[in-house]
């Protein structure tokens, strides 16, 4: 056990986060390393089963590495090496897990005042409805979790994470248990979370829109592994691996490539269409577009624009996203186009509508089906 | 499952058939006493002797059988070590254990002649027709009652909160008594109202290791056996068995009542 007391320090931001660890896990091996600066949200995103939650625990001290490093700053968490293991009272996480874990039975302010040992009692309830305050949520501090909606507990839980003065923030798909009404107002509240702590941020989800809405930066998880890093819409632009592409909501079609044509490499799709790139290739390849890039044309329309990849096809879904709409086409393998939702309204689009699916060569990602052809796809 | 069924019907009948059967001799001790027979007992030194007993060994074995029983469960039900499945069946043992074998169980482990029986006398403490030696059978037999519910109600805690806990900032300790046993309340308290059913109860074990002394060993069921063996003891042994079960089910009522009533919050304010 160490004799190093992050406790003692009350520098908000006073490190940054450094993790490179193993551990063996029932199916994988859980072999990650990655840093996260002070202030900075660094967001794993990977689907379930990917180790996400695993590597959350890992850093909070609810689950020993088999062998490896977390620090933050100066201090170490876990070393393997010279032994120290920081039990989770003292790592000070803020952990937001996925359920929010309030105690039942047990009224909002003194499930946010539970993590607040080190301030005198008198104090405790007056710091407690101050921070349920700042997410709006003053007026839940006499009632029990049980009596309050999913977005409510969110907002206890959140003031809860911050009230024990956390060096680390750890959010467990913090978006995934709320209905969509309430995606968008708890984004602001996690956004706020983030910004009062100022330490290093871990966030995890399975979906690619909420890591690139809540991180500056996005990690890819695969079976344990980091697989990718970057901006989000780096990410989104170049997927290093049909994996990444598929989690990244990209369309992704099969292909062959059967020459170059003028400086394009030529794409026969799988089931028909023939498609041009800028990226060269050869051999089997899956061709990533990302849905905002497509322009949807009804079927004898003069084109707009001098895209070079017309494909029709036949509309299968359309799912409004706010004031955005995905429209879904088989043509015939499935690809996602984004448009405004009042361009899907102006042109009526429902299912089974014929449209033809437009996109540029230099919007067509080509990606190798090298080694990591992932079966999770 | 509709009353109109041929099979609705016949559940419905079993169950008439069960209660009836379950209240019927209950019912017949209260209706065979009269309240003047019945404070007439109660009057008798023997009688108030062996209830006091009974008040007094069921607590303290109850006591014993929370405080030490109630981390044993938390243990058993959180951690996994090797044997742990050993353990819960160890622990279940003396359920299915007929109350004579425990009492020669006790003997042979406690008595004079018994493995440890040299050591306990040495320090200084007697069992055998002591006070003491009832409460070690109680704490025998009641026990497993209360670990058995204890251990299931703490396995079934969300791990989350146990979890968020620590993170908050509480160790271990502060983390079971602040949250898991108030978690926990409802199977515990249903856990304790079972054990101490059972200790009221006794027979079999308290008689054979602790005997039948009036005033020191010979509890309510003790007595109501000793009166019950008297030519003219029977209406005595009702009273008693009257006032037995009023007490087992007022101890019943209220450990419910106090289990339902989880968490800090919900019953006040």
């Amino acid at each position: 056990m160490s004799t190093v007391s992050p406790a003692g320090s009350d520098r908000k931001s006073d490190g940054r986060l450094e993790v490179s660890v193993l551990s063996r896990l029932r199916d994988f091996s859980f072999d990650a390393g990655f840093r996260v600066e002070p202030g900075e949200r660094l967001a794993i995103v990977g689907p379930s089963g990917a180790g996400k939650t695993t590597l959350l625990r890992l850093i909070a001290g609810l689950r020993r590495p088999d062998r490896g490093r977390i620090t933050l700053g100066p201090d170490p968490l876990f070393d393997s090496e010279k032994g120290v293991d920081l039990v989770p009272e003292r790592r000070r996480c803020g952990y937001l897990f996925q359920d929010y874990a309030l105690f039942p039975g047990m009224k909002s302010w003194r499930n946010v005042a539970y993590g607040m040992r080190s301030r005198p009692r008198a104090a405790r309830r007056r710091r407690a409805v101050e921070l349920l305050a700042r997410f709006g949520a003053d007026g839940l501090a006499g009632e029990i979790p049980e009596t309050l909606s999913g977005g409510e507990r969110q907002r206890v839980a959140l003031a809860r994470t911050l009230a024990s003065d956390p060096r680390i923030l750890l959010f467990d798909e913090p978006l995934s248990a709320l209905d969509p009404a309430t995606r968008a107002n708890s984004m602001q509240q996690l956004d706020l979370a983030l910004s009062e702590s100022g330490g290093p941020a871990v966030i995890v989800t399975h979906s690619f829109d909420e890591a690139a809405v809540l991180g500056d930066r996005i990690a890819v998880l695969d079976r344990g592994e980091i697989v990718q890093t970057g901006s989000p819409a780096d990410i989104s632009a170049r997927p290093e691996s049909r994996f990444v592409a598929d989690l990244t909501g990209a369309a992704v079609i099969e292909g062959e490539v059967t020459g170059t044509e003028r400086g394009l490499t030529v794409v026969a799709a799988d089931g028909g269409g023939t498609l041009r790139s800028v990226d060269r290739a050869s051999g089997r390849v899956a061709v990533s577009v990302f849905p905002w890039e497509i322009s949807l044309e009804m079927p004898g329309e003069t084109p707009r624009d001098s895209a070079l990849n017309r494909l029709a096809g036949k509309v299968r879904s359309v799912t409004p996203i706010g004031n955005r709409a995905r429209v879904g086409l088989v043509i015939p393998q499935p690809v996602t186009a984004e448009i405004t939702a009042r361009s899907a309204e102006a042109m009526g689009i429902c299912p089974g509508m014929d449209l033809t699916a437009a996109w540029k060569a230099t919007a067509t990602r080509l990606i190798a089906r090298g080694p990591h052809n992932s079966e999770q796809s | 499952m509709s009353l109109g069924s041929w099979f609705g019907r016949i559940a419905f009948l079993a169950l008439a058939v069960t209660l009836l059967f379950l209240t019927l001799p209950t019912v017949a001790i209260f209706a065979d006493t009269t309240p003047a027979q019945l404070i007439a007992a109660l009057g008798e030194p023997v009688v108030l002797d062996a209830l006091w007993l009974s008040l007094r060994t069921t607590v303290v074995a109850v006591l014993v059988i929370i405080v030490v029983g109630t981390p044993a469960a938390y243990f058993l039900a959180r951690r996994d070590f090797p044997g742990r499945s050993f353990a819960l069946t160890l622990i279940e043992l003396p359920l299915v254990m007929p109350p004579a074998v425990a009492g020669i169980a006790l003997l042979a482990a406690f008595g004079p002649q018994g493995i440890f029986g040299v050591w306990i006398s040495d320090a200084g403490i007697e069992l055998v027709l002591q006070t003491a030696g009832v409460i070690v059978a109680l704490i025998f037999v009641a026990a497993p009652f209360y670990l058995r519910q204890a251990v299931a109600a703490f396995a079934s805690l969300d791990r989350g909160r146990l979890e968020a806990s620590r993170t908050l900032g509480a160790g271990p300790f502060r983390t079971f008594v602040s949250v898991a046993v108030p978690g926990a309340r409802p199977g515990l308290s249903s856990g304790l109202a079972l054990a101490w059913g059972r200790a009221l109860g006794e027979f079999g074990a308290t008689l054979m290791f602790a005997g039948s002394l009036q005033g020191v060993t010979q509890t309510a069921p003790l007595a109501i056996f000793s009166r019950f063996s008297d030519p003219d003891g029977f209406t005595a042994a009702l009273a008693i068995s009257a006032v037995l079960i009023a007490v087992a089910a007022l101890i019943l009522l209220s450990v419910k009542l106090f289990g339902a009533d989880r968490g800090l919050d919900r019953a006040g304010s």
